[in-house]
């Protein structure tokens, strides 16, 4: 889809990492730019709970979980992850979609939700892209998913009007140089 | 079983297809492909015909659809006996999201025949 809308007016500045922070549960957690965290990554995905899946991801199973973090963890990725106790709590991704765009997705571990990480996270990561020139930011997201949908639309997330089975959202993100609306 | 493929033109589904044709030749199925017009490209019905024709082969029928495709789509499958509608279904966003599109999703909602999505 070439004709993806996007708001006018940019969204930011957004904090960037690394944020050390205490959730909503009194836990320490660290959200930082995602570096040689693959195992961490991949224990937390092994763990996670597949009821949570969103649209076939993450997928099922130690070795698809490895081909799909091979494949985020590329070079036109921003991968944050939100850590605590040494193990992995959360983490978000944004892929490019070979237009200019980035796919966004996000994913805390059952274990930490409802805590406001996912927030912070998403968030952090929006700050890490924009710094690095990042403007255009998208996700779907299944309709019936309420507490997403909140999350994303509280961030600056808006409904392109694209709506097949997901509801398809998107951002501008502001440039760190340029004046804020 | 009397199956028919769903090929909307600028879809990613030839692999798919490719699968279908050898497992009907395979269990004795009998296959139509039906080319529709996808909601991205205009035209190609014809391009779209003849790699169809040159991936089935000769002996599995492949015939162009105008019009809204998941609602034709439906129609022959119900009106000519199908037992089966196929779609490609394998479609992923870059972040590797499943995605359903706007046929399928039609097709789904609307059809009485038993629908297979493709993987």
């Amino acid at each position: 889809m070439t004709d993806r809308g996007y708001p006018d007016t940019p969204a930011g500045p957004f904090p960037e990492p690394p944020i050390d922070w205490t959730d909503e549960a009194g836990r320490d957690i660290a959200i930082r730019v995602c570096q040689g965290d693959r195992e961490s990554l991949i224990e937390m995905y092994t763990d996670f709970d597949p009821a949570e899946r969103a649209q076939g991801i993450p997928p099922v199973g130690e070795s698809a979980i490895r081909d799909w973090l091979d494949h985020l963890l590329c070079a036109d990725c921003y991968n944050v992850v939100a850590t605590h106790d040494g193990g992995v709590a959360g983490h978000a991704t944004l892929v490019g979609d070979g237009e200019g765009g980035y796919e966004l997705a996000i994913f805390v571990h059952q274990g930490y939700q409802d805590a406001g990480i996912g927030t912070k996270l998403l968030e952090a990561l929006l700050g890490h892209a924009a710094a690095d020139g990042v403007e255009r930011v998208w996700l779907t997201v299944e309709r019936w998913n309420k507490p997403a949908t909140y999350l994303y639309q509280k961030v600056g997330f808006e409904s392109t009007g694209a709506e097949d089975f997901e509801r398809e959202m998107s951002i501008r993100l502001a440039q760190p140089d340029a004046p804020t609306g | 079983m009397k199956l028919l493929f769903g090929l909307a033109t600028g879809a990613d589904s030839l692999e798919a297809l490719e699968r279908s044709a050898s497992r009907a030749r395979e269990v004795g199925d009998d296959l139509v492909v039906a080319v529709l017009e996808g909601p991205d490209e205009e035209g190609g019905l014809k391009a779209t015909a003849e790699r169809a024709r040159e991936i089935v082969g000769e002996d599995i029928g492949v015939r162009t659809v105008e019009g809204h495709p998941g609602s034709r789509l439906v129609e022959i499958a119900e009106s000519e006996g199908f037992d089966r509608i196929l779609l490609g279904g394998g479609e992923q966003s870059p972040m590797g999201k499943i995605r359903i599109d706007s046929i399928a999703e039609f097709v789904l909602l609307n059809s009485h025949v038993s629908v297979t999505l493709l993987r």
